[in-house]
């Protein structure tokens, strides 16, 4: 079969995708009746329209109601879906079925788990074939290892007889592509695809859906909550508030004149790859200091051979007071390793870690606990860091009273701590199911602050949560850092996070720093091919956002 | 709750009230809340509270001391009318709600006195197991030596069929009630460590709990504050299903005849004294088994309705 | 995969020690001389003497152990002084009724138990579900023994379709042979069903929940074949696993149907054995059903290379 590009023969000359006043419900007690309210947006042949929205907008919902595939919980309550001028609002779950992988595919969001772990690579695409096809097998694996192919994934034959577990998550989430792609569909939904990757990782795909889509001509509707993202791909842009299509419109348009409010509040909370220039201070006294640092982890099973693992080698850092270093780097760079072994979650398997001159690698628990107030940390995700059985005023107060404070002289600073995070010292007393994400994280952020510490690690703290909620959270760590003259050590993947926030730079990978310098040098002068790899890889890094105000 | 503006960030002023984070947050009610709604919850319990009723306030029921008997009342079929004899030598008028046995003992009395033995059994051999198991369970989490070994001896115990080991200990020591409850907490004992084992795995995982172990807070506090309190829904249901088993296993040891002595009314007891009659005298069987069906099924149905709302993860489990 | 395989036999070395430990003690728990115990009550002073050198009495415990231990080994499982035979005589005996109860239970609950299971988490909260799970309950809550009486008063005594009790060889004719096992395995079955089927609704429902369910339908695919080469497919693991522990279940059943139904099999003789105190044939009894369920579950473990190819590297 030739591989020449193929242009879709146009059946009809409409979009491929017409959405019109579509209003989905949300099951009763829910924060709000419609999950989407009134959204109107086409997608026409060969383009792709970018839906944007923080979590709880109703993309996903639209995206999934487009395919048929949503519970009966989530009932459609108005307007229409056409796919290629037909009406499958309230089609038969039969003509969907026939539709499905035939004239409009979808793409989800975790490649992990969206492949059925105990059948193989190609028998899973296979099913496309056999469901929707006549062919023969024979020929059904022909097509099967070109469309391999076609997803630049190397040894076809290999890998169709694999299974998923086998596969890195690039390398499955190209499978659940060459899945959607296969039947030449008109319409590719993709759902976030590739937010659970690394930022190579995600290029690479993002290039590869756009390379694809050219040839086949295929309409795609691509759901992302990454601005970035939509300045790399989109053509159009649809913007989604809590069910309500606000605004859309051509890119160049949407992203660098937004008309509704909340898309310009949006885009001014994406941090630039420009990063913040500020005087360093070099005569502030050291707070941190790593030298020689490495952890391995050894598996020995008495049957299979001994695994090394090693998360951190060799790595060099130092942290003065009143400044911030960030950690960049990909899964497995071993950025957490090091946080974890700084806050002795983990003991280090060699090397220094000197807190203002301390060195803390070696010493036991009992000698550890009078250290441990100087460091301190906030986590990534701020559904599991508070004991959902105790009220966040214990969560805060729980610190300061391990260190001989009277629980009256503890919720005082617990108090004063929550004005500073910006929260209602009222609140103290509810549990943590009753705040959002971002609230919780400040809570969190107090909990730290709360044993007065020299050194605060961010780990990933602002990943879980929505744009705009990170650019608060991240607005009050830069305070909460000038007011207290704090160190910070700030780990991400987030390129643009770092480069909003961070005086200094290490950039990781496998375990080794590969780049360490003043924020500004490693940004805009990268001198390792890691590092300008990973700025390559950026999406959206050339582009210029709205720099309005209001 | 007012979060006044914090201040420039990149490219100007963030409007907060636009945030989507804004909206309100919806108020859950708490899973015990959720229990006490449930219906399982409710049928189970209540049939629970008068069976307990039962089993205690039996010696008031119209009932007669259960050891008593009469051989002018042998196998009368159930609402006749007979004669008992007293210790002292009395022969009293008494009706026969359910029957006598070939005694000529009241198999009524005989039932209700047997409540008695299958509550306290099935409550104690709950307790003990939960006892020995959160105890064992803790170690094994926590000391990582110690784990192993453990592990080892628990899964050797759970290589022989419960019963087989209640049958054994009861041979080996001489049936009474405190030997049967432990011949019967014996065999659950690893399922308890298992699960307490595991808990504590995962919630030792938890990023509160790391951020306690920062805090600086001694393990006893972290096991007391952080982990027990999260182990106290689905050790409540495995508590149920152990108290449900243990009145099984106790009646399988009386009907076999190997559990309590004879001059103890339970439920096995009876039936086993009246099976050689059944195909005659069926009201021997079917009234202690009626009892020991309601009962047992009472306890899983509470504990499955338990399981439902306080463990939504555990119902998924099993 | 050969790796897995040899950590997994490996691995049910200890588990049998143990076992084997804990049946040793349990004679040596036992209040009295051990000897007297194991002689029985009509023994005579030579006869408990000479059991005690045997056994090794005088000797550290650790020694007598290794004795005991080796006469295991080697096939001796001791002699039972109230049937007057070996003990491996006795449970050869007894072998055939066992066996075939268990694997006509077996094959009848998993055949009915799977389909009903996944029946149900397909039409999850209707009302087939909801009867499944009443069901499930109340099989786990009716004790086999008055189930066993139930099953009897209809069937045998008012309707008169099968015989109330005993056992009939498979050489005497296989009708004969099924017609008085049919009861029996039935009742036994009831609480074996209630568990695998449990569990596979159960098992399934997680599988329907997961990603790659999503992702089938998503390919147009017709949903009976989503149900059962994507969601039991990958339920298969739990639900095999779960037979596997049922077995304890079944042995104890078995040990409560024999002594109902009258069926000459190893469960009678554990009853038999506990009412005359014969330890011989107790810890027999204990060693050999432990043994079965110990294999049985190794061979549980060693089928999950066929289920989930994750487990094979």
């Amino acid at each position: 079969m030739s591989t020449a590009p193929v242009s879709k023969i146009a059946a009809g000359s409409g979009p491929v995708l017409e959405v019109r006043g579509l209003s989905i419900e949300l099951p009763k007690g829910s924060d709000r009746g419609l999950a989407v309210s009134g959204a109107s947006f086409t997608v026409e042949r060969g383009e792709i329209v970018c839906l944007v929205g923080e979590s709880g907008s109703g993309k996903s919902v639209i995206a999934q109601s487009v395919m048929g595939l949503l519970p009966k919980q989530l009932p459609v309550a108005g307007g229409t879906i056409l796919l290629e001028g037909e009406d499958i609002t309230h089609a038969p779950l039969s003509r969907l079925r026939q539709l499905r992988a035939t004239r409009m595919s979808m793409v989800f969001q975790e490649p992990m788990t969206a492949l059925n772990p105990v059948m193989s690579c190609g028998e899973q695409i296979d099913e496309v074939l056999e469901e929707h096809t006549k062919l023969s097998p024979a020929e059904r694996r022909l097509k099967i290892l070109e469309t391999i192919r076609e997803v630049r994934l190397p040894e076809p034959e290999r890998i169709y007889a694999s299974y998923p577990h086998q596969l890195s998550g690039g390398q499955r989430q190209r499978i659940v592509i060459a899945m959607a792609l296969i039947l030449d569909p008109a319409l590719i939904i993709a759902d976030e695809p590739t937010t659970a990757l690394d930022v190579t990782t995600q290029a690479q795909i993002l290039q590869l859906i756009r390379d694809l889509q050219a040839r086949h001509g295929t309409g795609v509707l691509f759901i992302t909550h990454d601005f970035g993202v939509v300045a790399e791909i989109a053509q159009k842009v649809a913007v989604l508030r809590l069910g309500e299509l606000v605004e859309f419109g051509l890119r160049d348009e949407v992203l660098k004149h937004p008309r509704h409010a909340y898309t310009k509040m949006l885009i001014r909370a994406v941090p630039t790859l420009a990063p913040v220039q500020r005087a360093a201070d070099a005569t502030a006294p050291i707070v941190l200091e790593i030298r020689n640092l490495s952890k391995t982890y050894v598996d020995r099973g008495w049957l299979t051979k001994k695994r090394e693992v090693r998360a951190a080698m060799e790595v060099n850092l130092e942290i003065r007071r009143g400044q911030t270093l960030g950690i960049v780097g990909e899964s497995g760079s071993g950025k957490s390793t090091v946080a974890r072994c700084v806050v002795r979650l983990i003991d280090p398997t060699s090397g220094e870690i000197r807190l203002s001159g301390e060195d803390i690698a070696k010493l036991s628990a009992r000698k550890l606990r009078p250290l441990r107030r100087r460091v301190q940390i906030v986590f990534q995700d701020p559904y599991r860091s508070l004991n959902p059985r105790r009220r966040v005023g214990e969560a805060i107060i729980e610190g300061p009273i391990n260190y001989g404070l009277s629980r009256a002289e503890a919720i005082e600073r617990a108090r004063k701590l929550m004005e500073l995070v910006r929260m209602d010292p009222a609140s103290l007393e509810r549990y943590p199911h009753q705040f959002s994400g971002g609230q919780r994280q400040r809570i969190c952020i107090a909990r730290a602050l709360a044993m007065e510490p020299e050194l605060l690690i961010a780990d990933e703290a602002v990943s879980a949560l929505d744009v705009s909620v990170q650019a608060q959270v991240l607005a009050l760590l830069e305070e909460i850092r000038g007011r207290l003259n704090l160190a910070m050590l700030f780990i991400t993947h987030d390129l643009r996070v770092a480069a909003q926030i961070c005086d200094q730079v290490a950039v990781m990978s496998q375990g080794r720093v590969v780049e360490y310098g003043p924020a500004a040098e490693v940004f805009l002068r990268p001198s390792h091919e890691y590092t300008r790899a990973l700025f390559a890889a950026a999406p959206g890094r050339d582009f210029a956002f709205s720099t309005e105000t209001h | 709750m007012a979060i006044p503006n914090p201040g420039d960030a990149g490219r100007g002023k963030i409007d907060e009230s636009l945030s989507t984070e804004s909206a309100d947050v919806v108020r859950h009610e708490s899973a015990w809340e959720r229990a006490r709604r449930s219906w399982s919850v409710r049928i189970g319990g209540t049939v629970l509270l008068i069976l307990l009723f039962i089993a205690i306030a039996a010696p008031w029921l119209g009932t007669v001391d259960p050891t008593l008997f009469d051989a002018g009342s042998r196998d009368l079929t159930p609402g006749k009318e007979g004669e008992i004899t007293t210790l002292d030598g009395e022969a009293i008028k008494h009706k026969f709600i359910m029957g006598s046995d070939s005694f000529g003992r009241d198999i009524y009395s005989r039932v209700l006195y047997g409540t008695r033995v299958s509550l306290i059994v099935g409550a104690f051999s709950a307790a003990v197991a939960l006892l020995f198991g959160i105890v064992l369970g803790l170690m094994s989490g926590y000391v990582r030596w110690l784990d192993g070994p453990l592990m080892r001896v628990m899964d050797g115990i759970m290589a022989i069929p419960a019963i087989l080991i209640a049958i054994a200990l009861v041979a080996m020591f001489r049936a009474s009630l405190l030997s049967v409850i432990i011949a019967i907490a014996i065999p659950e004992i690893p399922r308890v460590t298992r699960l307490v084992r595991s808990l504590v795995l995962t919630i030792r995982e938890e990023p509160y709990v790391e951020a306690a172990i920062s805090l600086g807070t001694p393990a006893w506090k972290i096991m007391g504050f952080h982990i027990l309190p999260n182990t106290v829904a689905p050790l409540l249901v495995q508590g149920t299903y152990i108290c449900a088993f243990g009145i099984l296993v106790e009646a399988i040891l009386s009907f076999l005849g190997v559990g309590l002595p004879p001059d103890i009314p339970t439920w096995g007891n009876i039936m086993s004294e009246g099976r050689s009659q059944f195909v005659s005298f069926p009201h021997n069987v079917f009234f202690p088994g009626l009892f020991l069906a309601a009962t047992v099924l009472a306890v899983n149905i509470l504990g499955d309705g338990l399981r439902d709302t306080l463990d939504p993860k555990m119902a998924r489990r099993t | 995969m050969y790796k897995f395989l040899a950590r997994r036999l490996l691995a049910t070395i200890p588990v049998l020690a143990i076992v084997a430990v804990l049946v040793f003690l349990m004679l040596r728990l036992t209040p009295g001389d051990p000897a007297a115990i194991l002689a029985g009550d009509a023994a005579n002073t030579e006869q408990i003497a000479k059991i005690r050198e045997g056994l090794g009495l005088d000797r550290p415990l650790i020694v007598q152990f290794g004795i005991w231990a080796k006469d295991i080994l080697s096939g001796d499982l001791g002699e039972s002084f109230y049937f007057k035979m070996k003990v491996t005589s006795l449970i050869g005996q007894r072998l055939e009724a066992t066996v075939s109860l268990a694997t006509l239970t077996i094959i009848f609950a998993v055949f009915t138990a799977v389909p009903l299971g996944v029946l149900a988490a397909w039409r999850f909260g209707g009302w087939f579900d909801r009867m499944l799970m009443g069901f499930s309950v109340m099989g786990f809550s009716i004790p086999v023994f008055v189930l066993a009486y139930i099953l009897i008063w209809i069937v045998s005594l008012k309707l008169g379709w099968l015989p109330v009790q005993g056992y009939k060889p498979i050489s005497e004719g296989f009708w004969p042979f099924l017609r008085h096992l049919i009861l029996p395995a039935i009742t036994l079955s009831v609480i074996y069903i209630a568990l695998i089927a449990r569990v596979t609704r159960a098992s399934v429902l997680e599988a329907l929940g997961e990603d790659y369910i999503r992702t089938a339908r998503a390919k147009g695919l017709p949903e009976s074949r989503v149900l059962i080469r994507h969601a039991l497919a990958n339920a298969a693991v739990p639900i095999v696993t779960v037979i596997g522990i049922g077995i304890a279940l079944l042995i104890g059943g078995v040990v409560v149907t024999e002594s109902v139904y009258a069926i000459p099999g190893l469960g009678r003789l554990t009853v038999d054995a506990v009412l005359a105190r014969d330890f011989p044939t107790i810890q027999g009894v204990i060693l050999f059903f432990s043994a079965v369920y110990v294999v049985v579950n190794l061979l549980v473990d060693l089928s999950y290379v066929f289920f989930d190819p994750r487990i094979r590297y």
